[in-house]
């Protein structure tokens, strides 16, 4: 099956700062993909590069099995939203339809004509009158409407209230379902990840640190609490992500891909999204200012 | 018709949570055979929930037979749990009573049962909680 990004060490390096550095990743088609990490890991730059916005430094990349902007036919294909949900203030709702149904040639009017009405958003009205969740919802409807295999959204809602966050990503699941359109996103907002994302792409410091279907991740990593020194027994395969120790106890989060836990003698109980995320982003953390990085932040899959 | 929501702090995965919402519906008698499950596109719109989320937990709920799929429906409750688990409660209760009494006479408090019954559940997955 064809991936909806495929990518093969690809890099890219404005001046000496490395914004991506060798990333090799795979992500399905048919998906809702989380792309989550910090501010400055490579996330926009990673979306900029599969939107045809950004060239990258080397590597490969592939996007629906074709490069990134080679033609129009591949910039029909994909739909992307950048940062803060960019829409043009002086011009009207309407107006932005108009604009989406000239530049775009596959252009679904009535869908776009439909999803304005449900927002309850007035044609006549300004973007820039329209609140920041209506200016997202606008723009999300736009990028939509133009029919693309795959959504490409850069922190679509990092800028939202909680309400607006919860209703934005309504809209989006509800276009997945209608449309069966695959959406990459980024965010550096862990709330809601676990019930949108069912992919999870994990980037810190340009790299990529975790790759995976959520599930499949969720069910392979725990958390740990023993007496203190007990990451010493732990079976062979398994991978201490984070460990905090007190006096006498360990509490660890491990990832076990291998299963190898349930056949020791250590409580592990399941470990939630958001937990699971920042222990693999805290060590990355503690491994960055080391020059010496050893691989231990290559992706594991 | 079955009322579904999330608890994200449940450590149990969105998709499981819907399966055991319906389950536990068929066996409470809340839903019955022919009843119709919420389409994708409404649970979707309820929960701000990926679509492909829902689709398998109806799946797995299709697969252990308990609702089938209409074309251009939606999804319906072919069985229920009611009577088939029922019978079984009143011996497993009294088993579980008489290992309650020996864990007491042994010593263990509540929270060292609970604890105990816990981890020993997670240990032995059912085949559909991985």
């Amino acid at each position: 099956m064809t991936a909806a990004i495929r990518t093969e060490r690809l890099t890219k390096r404005y001046g000496r700062h490395p914004a991506l550095t060798d990333v090799t990743v795979t992500v399905p088609t048919g998906r809702v993909v989380g792309l989550v990490g910090p501010n400055g890991a490579g996330k926009s730059t990673l979306l900029g590069i599969a939107a045809g916005l950004i060239t990258p430094t080397s590597g490969e990349i592939e996007v629906l099995g074709g490069r990134p902007g080679q033609d129009t036919a591949q910039l029909a294909r994909v739909g992307f939203v950048a940062q803060d949900t960019p829409v043009y203030g002086g011009l009207t709702v309407a107006e932005h339809l108009r604009l989406g149904a000239g530049l775009n040639p596959g252009w679904d009017a009535e869908l776009a004509r439909q999803r304005i009405a449900r927002l309850g958003l007035d044609p006549a009205r300004r973007a820039a009158k329209l609140s920041g969740g209506q200016r997202a919802q606008l723009a999300l409807t736009l990028a939509a409407a133009k029919r693309p295999e795959l959504l490409l959204l850069d922190e679509p809602v990092a800028a939202l209230d909680p309400l607006a966050r919860r209703d934005f990503l309504r809209g989006l699941m509800e276009f997945v379902a209608e449309l069966g359109v695959g959406v990459v996103l980024s965010s550096h907002v862990l709330a809601d990840l676990e019930r949108v994302c069912d992919h999870l792409v994990l980037l810190a410091e340009s790299r990529v640190l975790l790759a995976g279907d959520t599930e499949e991740l969720l069910a392979t990593h725990y958390r740990v609490v023993g007496p203190r020194g007990c990451a010493d027994a732990l079976p062979a395969g398994v991978d201490v992500v984070q460990a905090e120790h007190t006096a006498r106890q360990s509490t660890l989060v491990v990832h076990d891909p291998g299963g190898a836990l349930l056949r020791s003698p250590c409580d592990a109980e399941p470990v939630g999204l958001e937990d699971m995320v920042l222990a693999h982003l805290t060590r990355a953390a503690g491994a960055a200012p080391a020059p010496t990085t050893e691989e231990p932040l290559e992706a594991r899959r | 018709m079955i009322d579904f929501s999330l608890d994200l702090r449940s450590g149990v995965s969105p998709y499981l949570q819907l399966v055991q919402q319906v389950r536990r519906a068929l066996r409470l008698g809340l839903l019955d055979v022919g009843d119709q499950l919420p389409t994708v596109k409404e649970v979707v719109a309820k929960l701000a929930i990926n679509p492909n989320t829902v689709l398998k937990a109806y799946r797995e709920l299709e697969h252990e037979g308990l609702v089938q799929p209409r074309p251009g429906l939606g999804t319906f409750v072919t069985r229920t749990l009611v009577d088939e688990t029922l019978a079984a409660h009143e011996p497993l209760r009294r088993e579980l009573r008489a290992w309650l009494d020996r864990a007491r006479d042994a010593g263990l408090d509540d929270e060292s049962i609970e604890a105990l019954f816990t981890t020993t559940f997670r240990r032995v997955p059912d085949g559909v909680t991985r």
